[in-house]
């Protein structure tokens, strides 16, 4: 549990797309592969996610497609803004790729105003990888208010986990 | 008089009221003077900011009458059309749901239906007092149930001072089959109001979202029930998750948010034609609708780059009056029954707040001056108090006078919100959502805050919106 909090489920869809493509060296302690099957499937090209892909944007970002805030707040930190920077970083080796930035709030505030603060979130996200230079035509903003929490717990660290603004791009 | 012609003989069945034809004020029949009204809690009488004034409903005297809720009898039991059975086998279910009415609000300590005598047909109009005398009983409920060649129904209703032997209200009404409910209810509205002096409240219906699923994956839909939970119904399916329903002020339509394009939108589902249109056709996510009293306009909450304001737009579309244009999040609102002000949230002083406006968005002021940050503010429909939801830690239902005065909470768990008012200003439902789970459950309080219960729904439940007297 504690691992996953600390990480998040993005390190684990990351952990997840690393599995599947048969990278091993930055997964660490991995198993050996499977005899049988397995080994004649293994695939023969160059490993990876496809480029310009959303895979390919999480393994690039390593779990700074997701942003982080305070309660009540949506303000970038000096986190964030190397999180989005390395968001932009992706956005602009594949400029004909789209995102959506997904605001969500932790489950203590009233929903209306957690809907409201979520699209907040979303556009300091957007405003500020426009501001490092991504067209604004190219990012959408969607809030979900209380709605998908990703850590499921009541307390501080569940809470912090869901208060997050989180970056898309669209295959 | 309308009401003094509803002479319940059944030689005289034609003047029963019609339900849903007739305004519910003219059905009922008040012979004596109203009862004594209950004390108020002394800080909460007098609203300065030119509200209606009022008591608050209190375990007073009326709470502790011997009130006795006989089966109702029929002059002939024979089959219905509706799901209850025959008339006889209605009376028992109608004099159950009066008294399931008045014992679960935790307005009255009735006893009966079961265990009590049943009246004959021709006693509902002439009671056995001496037996009831015996029994101790103060006040004393008959009825009966006729049916008509038609197929309708005809149920009356009669309300009795033992100790005086004396009538003291009586009404009757005639039902479609599919309808019978709301004669129970109406019935438990005249006894309520005839007994506490406090308008009627039980024939209206509750709009909310039923949740299934685990915390991530909840799935959210749209239902309807009437205010003992009855007559349940779901009207979106699930597929796309729906939040903050509000009944039509003429309960023919419903407004609310769904994420059906992939993005939060209100809509108005149209429950005579079943099916929907949007509110108003925006890029950006517009959320928070509420009905003006008159029914004519739609308030919502539009974020644009980020920042939520309040807007106002016609039922029927049109164009959009923005109310309000601070750099904060405006959002919400909820207007006075006179139509004149709306009360609303802002976070334009730092934290949520509540604030109050007139209806054009002008003279914005902030009223809440406590710790705390608070929000979802709710007029009364009596105009002598707002229900909120208070921030302190954990999330409780409290209520302020409308000039920001008069704080009390009146529930304390760990977190509860979203209040809505019955038709009488005298209830306040409200979501409650348990710790880690995230279920959440509706539930009710009355202004003293003692008598909480839960209502009971098919499957978990939030966003709780009562409407008003259905008409």
């Amino acid at each position: 549990m504690a691992s996953y909090v600390k990480f998040g489920p993005t390190a684990l869809l990351l952990a997840g797309s690393l599995a599947m493509s048969a990278c091993a060296s930055k997964a660490p302690k991995e198993l050996p592969p499977e005899p049988g099957p397995a080994t004649t499937q293994a695939p023969t090209g160059p490993v990876g996610p496809v480029p310009g892909s959303n895979a390919d944007f999480l393994a690039f970002t390593q779990g700074a497609d997701t942003i982080y805030f305070d309660t009540d707040k949506f303000d970038i930190d000096q986190v964030d803004a190397e999180a989005l920077a390395k968001q932009a970083e992706w956005l602009s080796r594949y400029p004909s790729k789209q995102a959506t930035i997904e605001g969500h709030c932790d489950e203590r505030g009233t929903r209306d105003y957690n809907l409201a603060l979520g699209e907040r979130r979303a556009n300091a996200a957007k405003n500020y990888l426009v501001s490092l230079g991504v067209d604004p035509m190219r990012l959408t903003t969607i809030s979900y208010g209380k709605e998908q929490p990703i850590a499921l717990g009541s307390n501080e660290e569940a809470w912090a986990q869901n208060r997050r603004a989180a970056t898309i791009t669209i295959d | 008089m309308i009401a003094r012609s509803i002479v319940l003989h059944l030689a005289m069945l034609a003047s029963a009221a019609m339900i849903g034809a007739i305004p519910a004020s003219a059905q009922v029949a008040s012979e004596a003077a109203p009862a004594a009204q209950g004390d108020a809690d002394a800080g909460l009488s007098v609203d300065d900011d030119g509200g209606l004034t009022g008591s608050v409903s209190d375990d007073s005297q009326w709470q502790d009458l011997g009130i006795a809720i006989t089966t109702f009898a029929t002059d002939e039991d024979v089959p219905t059309r509706t799901n209850a059975g025959s008339t006889a086998a209605l009376g028992r279910n109608i004099s159950q749901i009066i008294a399931d009415n008045l014992r679960n609000n935790g307005l009255f300590k009735p006893s009966g239906p079961l265990g009590l005598p049943q009246p004959s047909f021709d006693e509902v109009r002439a009671p056995a007092y001496p037996v009831w005398s015996l029994r101790s009983t103060e006040m004393l409920v008959q009825g009966y149930v006729h049916a008509n060649p038609d197929g309708q129904l005809t149920v009356g209703c009669y309300l009795y001072d033992v100790a005086l032997k004396h009538l003291l209200a009586k009404a009757g009404w005639v039902v479609a089959p599919g309808e019978w409910r709301r004669a129970a209810h109406k019935c438990s509205d005249m006894v309520y109001s005839r007994l506490s002096g406090e308008s009627p409240f039980f024939d209206s219906r509750i709009a909310y979202i039923a949740e299934t699923g685990p915390k991530d994956h909840r799935m959210k839909r749209l239902a309807i029930m009437d205010s003992d939970g009855a007559n349940h119904r779901y009207i979106t399916s699930g597929q796309a998750t729906a939040l903050t329903p509000r009944y039509s002020p003429d309960y023919k339509s419903i407004v609310y948010l769904s994420y059906l394009d992939g993005k939060p939108s209100i809509y108005i589902y149209d429950l005579e034609q079943n099916r929907q249109r949007l509110v108003t056709k925006s890029s950006n996510p517009t959320f928070a609708p509420r009905w003006s009293p008159d029914g004519k306009w739609i308030l919502y909450s539009m974020a644009v780059a980020g920042n939520t304001d309040i807007y106002r737009v016609s039922v029927n579309g049109g164009e959009s009056i923005r109310l309000t244009n601070t750099p904060g999040i405006d959002v919400g609102g909820s207007y006075s029954p006179d139509g004149s002000k709306i009360v609303f949230e802002s976070d334009r002083s730092g934290s949520q707040q509540i604030y109050v406006m007139n209806a054009d968005g002008s003279n914005q002021r902030r009223i809440s001056f406590f710790g705390g940050r608070a929000a979802t503010p709710e007029w009364s429909p009596r105009g002598d108090q707002i229900a909120f939801t208070h921030i302190v830690g954990n999330l409780r239902i409290a209520v302020m006078r409308p000039d920001g005065g008069g704080l009390r909470h009146l529930t304390d768990s760990w977190q509860d919100e979203a209040p809505t008012w019955s038709p009488n200003g005298r209830i306040i439902q409200f979501f409650r959502t348990e710790k880690n789970s995230g279920k959440a459950t509706l539930w009710q309080v009355d202004l003293t805050g003692r008598n909480e219960r839960r209502l009971p729904t098919p499957v978990n439940a939030s966003d709780p919106s009562w409407g008003p007297i259905r008409p």
